[in-house]
């Protein structure tokens, strides 16, 4: 009788599980279906008719591409430089003890939890009241700002499961400070540091309310969409969001494929 | 960690820290002081346009408060009953995938993760698809006859399942994490010693898991909280959130000055939310 509740629980824990996963791939299914098709007035929201006019015809309105590569640019940029300034600091907060550490950590989570729209208001009251003129610079500090606290999130995750024992042991074999961070810690890191740098790719690349307080004239991606939305989504707009989710799903693969292979190798 | 000297180790500590401190103290912090300076000013003349001057005119606060009070209420009140949701939904997949998943475990993770990459406006757009008047779902229910106001979208229910669905994963993911950390010995251990399922759960399981309960509670209730989007895109009239006031005092009417006294306002509620949290659990669990 026992063993069977605990089949029961066990099935409805997978069930339920599948069904949360469900739940969230509902949406991205319908914008996946909808860049398929060709729609009969400028909303893209009922089915109409079949048509791959939209992904072989990408930039026909030649904003939405600008749009997406200016969000590239800056995505990019973020990334390098938020990557850099969360790993040093989830370094010091994880391998490192020091006296005013609590105040650190708080000062990390801090804008971890403060809501977006005062992120985006608090940057703007600063721009305007020193006479900052927004545009490009202005939304790549505002990106970087909310993002440094995800990366150190994300690379604390992975320091804190490793085994200080190695470092340990790296040292005892007379590797120098430097050869053992070169050696043991970063390559062990790595994988951490990778996810956060591709979290904070895509938390640049899809920030609408940060970045619409500092944006001045230019138009993002997500400006792009929201200024859209109002007179109709185009199916290009779906098409660029399919590839990138099933982009990072291939990038995801493909990491995953040369960990094996590269474990499979280390065996043999 | 006994090779070198420690003096050494603490410089090394803080020149670690002091790139990314220095960009968060004058690109967060200073400009939240900036807000605040902002949020006294008073107005040179009868339009924004006029210009603001530094001044201490707290009459701003009371003004906003006594005007917008309603929408702060809103907006905690939907943040809260989105948490609660998540934290629902979060709970049992995070267990699946820490414990029983084993090698999907991390094809789950990607699948939580994977819907960031695509616009998340796009993906509330779709919502409102979905939940439309003329959409299946809402002839459906309203077959059954079970809505009351015989619509889903511009409803405050619309709005709460946006914000459910757009910050689960931030509630997923802290949970798995602290989940995953559980060393699984300490559930043998426990059924060694005669636990029952029940018991392991909540004598083991549970307790430790609480850091990721609250550090997903928070990633979720203050976000959801200062919110505007989905309220935007799904709410009526009438479920408009404070991040809406804020939002539109700032870009649209331009009156700066009532706008940061409304955001700082919100901060400062967030803030002791915050401050009761960690008094609970301490900042030593926190990321």
């Amino acid at each position: 009788m026992r063993k069977f509740g605990r089949q029961l629980r066990a099935r409805f824990l997978q069930g339920f599980s599948v069904a949360v996963i469900t739940y969230l791939m509902i949406p991205l299914a319908l914008i996946i279906i909808l860049s398929f098709n060709k729609p009969r007035g400028r909303q893209n929201t009922s089915w109409n008719q079949f048509s791959i006019d939209a992904w072989t015809n990408i930039c026909r309105d030649p904003t939405i591409c600008r749009a997406f590569s200016l969000s590239v640019q800056i995505a990019i940029l973020v990334t390098i430089v938020a990557t850099i300034l969360g790993t040093l600091i989830s370094f010091a907060l994880v391998r490192h003890k020091f006296s005013g550490k609590d105040s650190a950590t708080l000062g990390v989570f801090i804008p971890l939890s403060t809501p977006d729209v005062i992120v985006g208001a608090s940057l703007l009251a600063l721009f305007l009241n020193i006479f900052i003129p927004l545009g490009f610079w202005t939304i790549l500090i505002a990106q970087i700002t909310f993002t440094i606290s995800f990366v150190v999130v994300v690379v604390n995750a992975r320091l804190a499961g490793m085994d200080p024992r190695l470092e340990q042991a790296a040292m005892d074999l007379y590797a120098t400070p430097f050869q053992t961070f070169r050696y043991v810690t970063f390559p062990l890191a790595l994988p951490g540091i990778a996810a956060a740098a591709l979290i904070s790719l895509s938390l640049s690349f899809d920030d609408y309310i940060i970045t619409s307080f500092n944006s001045g004239r230019l138009v993002t991606f997500p400006l792009y969409v929201w200024n859209a939305a109002q007179r109709g989504i185009p199916p290009q707009v779906n098409v660029i969001a399919s590839l990138m989710f099933l982009g990072s799903l291939a990038l995801v693969a493909l990491a995953a494929i040369i960990t094996r292979r590269r474990r499979l190798k280390a065996f043999s | 960690m006994t090779v070198t000297s420690k003096p050494r180790r603490i410089k090394t500590a803080y020149l670690l820290l002091i790139p990314g401190f220095a960009w968060l103290f004058f690109f967060f912090f200073f400009p939240l002081g900036s807000l605040l300076a902002t949020s006294l000013k008073r107005p040179l003349g009868d339009s924004p346009e006029a210009g603001f001057a530094y001044a201490l005119q707290f009459s701003n606060y009371s003004q906003a408060i006594a005007e917008y009070w309603p929408y702060y209420v809103r907006a905690f009140s939907f943040a809260a009953i989105a948490t609660l949701f998540c934290s629902l939904l979060a709970y049992p997949i995070s267990y699946y995938m820490a414990f029983r998943a084993k090698k999907y475990k991390y094809l789950m993770l990607v699948l939580i993760v994977a819907p960031f990459f695509a616009s998340f406006l796009l993906r509330t757009n779709a919502w409102k698809t979905i939940l439309s008047s003329e959409g299946a779902v809402v002839g459906f229910l309203n077959f059954l006859g079970v809505l009351p106001e015989e619509r889903i979208l511009s409803t405050s229910f619309a709005v709460i399942l946006g914000l459910i669905y757009n910050f689960l994963p931030f509630m997923i993911l802290p949970l798995f994490i602290s989940l995953d950390k559980i060393d699984k010995r300490l559930l043998e251990a426990a059924g060694d010693l005669y636990a029952t399922g029940n018991q392991r759960f909540w004598k083991v399981v549970w307790p430790l898991s609480i850091p990721g309960v609250v550090s997903g509670t928070i990633l979720t209730f203050i976000p959801a909280s200062g919110d505007y989007i989905n309220a935007e895109l799904l709410g009526g009239i009438s479920d408009k959130m404070i991040g809406n006031v804020i939002q539109s005092q700032f870009i649209i009417l331009r009156n700066y000055p009532q706008a940061s006294a409304l955001s700082f306002t919100l901060m400062a509620i967030v803030l002791v939310f915050l401050y009761l949290y960690l008094r609970k659990v301490g900042t030593k669990e926190l990321l």
